[in-house]
């Protein structure tokens, strides 16, 4: 009981925001610093699938995998968009679908062996495997005669053609950015004398900034810095902890107390955080690449009439769930492409509240007493349950009466790819590669390939159809900005918005990337610990 | 003695077949599955085609009756499968949580027996004094207190506060780590063996044996180690046996918020991804430590009531 009493009046006491002065009296250094320990946190489960990265697409594996391995490209964050990682050059022919790579002649796996053409080959006919579950060949497939590997048509991908150790000519089957394709975690280089080892995935050995030294499979992975990487004097610490954390009130407690060095925060810590002077100072916030959104099933009636769907857009307060439910970490969607897209709009403007426009559009489309609809939704707090109960007495008020459907988290995708839902809230991954996001709408799409809406127009898909045709970059963007516009007026999905990532970490940490793909992959050989040393 | 274990034992086997039929068919008709389940963050998107591959190579549109042949197959011969998700054996994974489970419910449990029985005992040998008025608020305060509120609020005073103890974490599996979830995990069995120990011992205390027994002379001591205790003992140790075998399941809460690397985490993990050869190795393990612990206390009967040795 005593000790209840105490603890009771402990937290009372953060309450009243006791701040810790040491945090705040010591200067910011500002030349990178050599040595120390990175503490960073895993926060999506409470283990980690796998430590080879062509086997797991999932987010909380890529924070370690980025830090052992390394793909072709990468994502430029500071230049917000795709860069070289392996290669130095690369020379595209003039039809635009070879590319020849010159690679980098300093990439050295972590057994010591350096990178040539063959492990580049390797590693994407190994993600071809037709016999297995490789999630990466959705982006290999992109090279020419990967499909026939696939199919055990092949033993080689025709499309791949080593011309010395360090120089690969890739043919693509269409005109496409390969780097869109290639900068994914799952299309990692791997080293094939370590992969045919037994237990790669338990010794995992890559050639990034970082090697691996331990895991303890649901507590945390250790790993060393790596002195032959790549580029000149990084990575600056000695040491990379990704430790587990999937509980929110534990990470805040543990990153006060600091034992971790970042956190990502959810809507209740974001506000805890922004209020208090000290926290305040190291917070790193992102427009990531994820647009929140109620899909609507464009085949069901009456969501097949584009002013009902235009109505729900109108007849939600989007900006108050914005500020009360999700605590302003997020930004309102004014189109399905998020800001960090070289074909956002920034002049587009939202769908204003307008709950009379709503009415008189349901008129138009003959339902002038709205309708019922069952909308699906999981328990997530951002995207989830909370948003649909908000949402049911703004839309009561234009006559739609909504009978929510609760279901997991991890059926979404599969009601989805079954079309078994007429409404379904979620968030949705809509970057970095505008033409293949904006693909999710385009009518000849299948609908188990991210066409959840069936949305159809003529006009959209001859947007894309020319977007894809277009050699030049600008051009193209252009084009895709006109195709993601008309969608948004079209109104295939209730446009909620944009996921504001928000990273907390404390003072001594620097290098720290806004990285919309995704905040918690960090590019760790850029980080550093100042002089200050972290408490224990 | 012997006849009484083999009794156990033999009862330990259709209760084993059961719980592997009805998980094996639980999670079957659970709707989604791993490869479904990969999106559940909302955070990447899986191709058809590979999501074809991953259920063919995963046994998923096989036959039910096909797949539960599989898995009994394998199972009876100790082999649990591979992971979806690490794609190691299942047997691997969970040896790797094993021993951190083992030592949180070892803890625990310690520490609801050092406090609770004794707690107990004082309580009832005092009824209606402050000494048992106190512990019994104290027992029913332990049994209503959330684990994960007390947990979140001892790293608050432990850790945050006062910085005695790590608010979180394996580290390096020493005694330090281990405090916080521990007794965030004991209070509940504690406090039910507050109660019950108290319970069971005013029962006794108001038996004829032990009115005859201090009608004989008899010292009140000496009735209360030889009469009172051991007749106790028998609901005890029941209450011990069952909160015993139920806890590595029941630390799913405190293994979580402590990112404590134990079975309970990695069950929970595996059934939100539908992980399903992890779930099934996890369920069997807890089953089969509550029956190990079960068959224990009934041998304890044994050695503690005569009158059990000669049913």
């Amino acid at each position: 009981m005593r000790t209840l009493l105490s603890a009771l009046a402990a937290f009372a006491l953060l309450g009243a925001g006791v701040a810790d002065a040491q945090q705040a009296q010591t200067p910011q250094a500002q030349t990178p610093r050599k040595g120390g320990t990175i503490r960073m946190t895993a926060p999506y489960a409470a283990s980690f699938g796998s430590l080879d990265p062509q086997v797991t697409p999932r987010a909380q594996d890529q924070i370690v995998n980025q830090a052992i391995h390394r793909p072709l490209y990468t994502w430029d964050t500071a230049n917000n968009k795709l860069a070289l990682e392996l290669a130095t050059e690369v020379k595209t022919s003039a039809d635009g679908l070879t590319h020849t790579y010159k690679l980098r002649d300093d990439v050295t796996f972590h057994n010591g062996r350096k990178m040539t053409a063959d492990d580049v080959i390797w590693s994407y006919t190994r993600i071809m495997d037709g016999s297995k579950g490789y999630p990466g060949a959705r982006y290999i497939r992109v090279i020419k005669g990967a499909t026939e590997v696939e199919k055990g048509e092949a033993k080689a991908i025709s499309g791949l053609k080593k011309i010395d150790d360090l120089t690969l000519e890739m043919t693509l089957t269409e005109r496409v950015e390969p780097g869109y394709y290639l900068f994914a975690g799952t299309t990692a280089i791997l080293p094939r004398e370590e992969v045919e080892k037994a237990n790669f995935a338990a010794n995992p050995v890559g050639l990034g900034p970082f090697k691996f030294k331990e895991h303890i499979p649901g507590s945390r992975v250790v790993m060393e810095r790596f002195d032959k990487f790549y580029k000149p004097g990084k990575p600056y610490a000695d040491k990379l902890e990704v430790l587990i954390m999937a509980e929110a009130a534990a990470r805040d407690v543990a990153f006060r107390n600091k034992e971790i060095d970042t956190s990502i925060l959810g809507p209740a810590q974001y506000v805890a955080y922004r209020a208090d002077p000290e926290l305040s100072k190291g917070i790193l916030e992102v427009a990531e690449m994820f647009t929140r959104a109620i899909t609507f099933n464009n085949d069901v009636k009456p969501f097949n009439d584009k002013r009902v769907r235009q109505a729900i857009n109108y007849a939600i307060d989007t900006d108050l769930i914005i500020k009360r439910l999700v605590k302003d970490k997020a930004y309102r969607a004014t189109s399905w492409l998020p800001p960090s897209s070289a074909a956002f709009d920034k002049t587009v403007k939202p769908y204003p509240f307008d709950q009379a426009k709503a009415k008189k559009l349901l008129a138009e489309a003959g339902l002038p007493n709205g309708f019922e609809w069952e909308l699906t939704t999981s328990q997530n707090e951002s995207w989830g349950l909370p948003i649909v109960e908000a949402i049911i007495p703004m839309l009561d008020k234009v006559g739609i009466k909504i009978k929510p459907k609760l279901v997991e988290a991890t059926v979404l995708t599969e009601i989805l790819m079954k079309g078994e839902h007429t409404g379904l809230i979620s968030s949705n991954l809509t970057g970095p590669d505008s033409l293949a996001v904006l693909r999710s709408f385009y009518s000849k799409t299948p609908r188990t390939a991210g066409h959840y809406t069936n949305f159809s127009n003529p006009e959209f898909d001859k947007l894309l159809d020319t977007a894809a045709q277009e050699g030049d970059t600008g051009k193209r963007n252009d084009l895709l900005k006109q195709a993601n516009n008309l969608l948004f007026e079209e109104a295939p999905v209730w446009f909620f918005n944009y996921n504001k990532a928000v990273l907390a970490y404390q003072p001594w940490i620097h290098g720290l990337q806004a990285n919309p793909t995704e905040i918690t992959h960090q590019y760790p050989e850029d980080i550093w610990v100042d002089t200050r040393p972290p408490a224990k | 003695m012997l006849f009484v274990l083999a009794r156990r034992v033999a009862n330990i086997v259709p209760t084993l077949a059961a719980v592997i039929a009805v998980v094996f068919l639980l999670f079957s008709v659970l709707p989604g599955s791993f490869v479904s389940a990969m999106n559940e963050d909302g955070r990447t998107t899986i191709d058809p085609a590979v999501m074809e591959r991953m259920r063919k190579e995963m046994g998923l549109d096989d036959p039910l009756p096909e797949r539960f042949a599989k898995y009994v197959a394998h199972t009876v011969v100790g082999d649990l499968g591979t992971s979806f998700r690490t794609k190691e054996p299942v047997t691997k994974l969970i040896g790797a949580r094993l021993w951190p489970s083992l030592k949180l419910v070892f803890a625990a449990m310690s520490i609801a027996i050092a406090i609770g029985v004794p707690l107990g005992f004082i309580a009832a040998l005092r009824p209606g004094s402050a000494v048992d008025t106190v512990s019994m608020v104290g027992a029913i305060s332990g049994l209503s207190l959330s684990q994960f509120w007390l947990g979140l609020m001892m790293m608050y005073l432990f850790a945050l506060t006062l910085k005695w103890l790590p608010s979180f974490g394996y580290g390096d599996g020493g005694i330090r780590y281990l405090i916080l979830p521990a007794v965030a995990l004991g209070v509940g069995p504690m406090a039910l063996l507050a109660r019950t120990t108290r319970a069971a011992v005013l029962d006794v205390l108001n038996a004829d044996f032990v009115r005859t027994a201090r009608s004989k002379g008899m010292s009140e001591r000496r009735v209360v180690e030889w009469h009172v205790m051991r007749n106790a003992l028998v609901l005890v140790i029941t209450t011990i046996g069952l909160q015993f075998g139920s806890l590595m399941g029941a630390a799913v809460v405190v293994e979580k918020l402590f990112s404590w690397p134990g079975v309970g985490s990695l069950l929970v993990d595996s059934v939100f991804q539908r992980d399903i050869p992890t779930v099934q190795g996890c369920i069997l393990l807890i089953v089969i430590f509550f029956l190990v612990i079960n068959t224990l206390v009934d041998m304890a009967y044994v050695a503690i009531d005569p009158r059990i040795r000669y049913r």
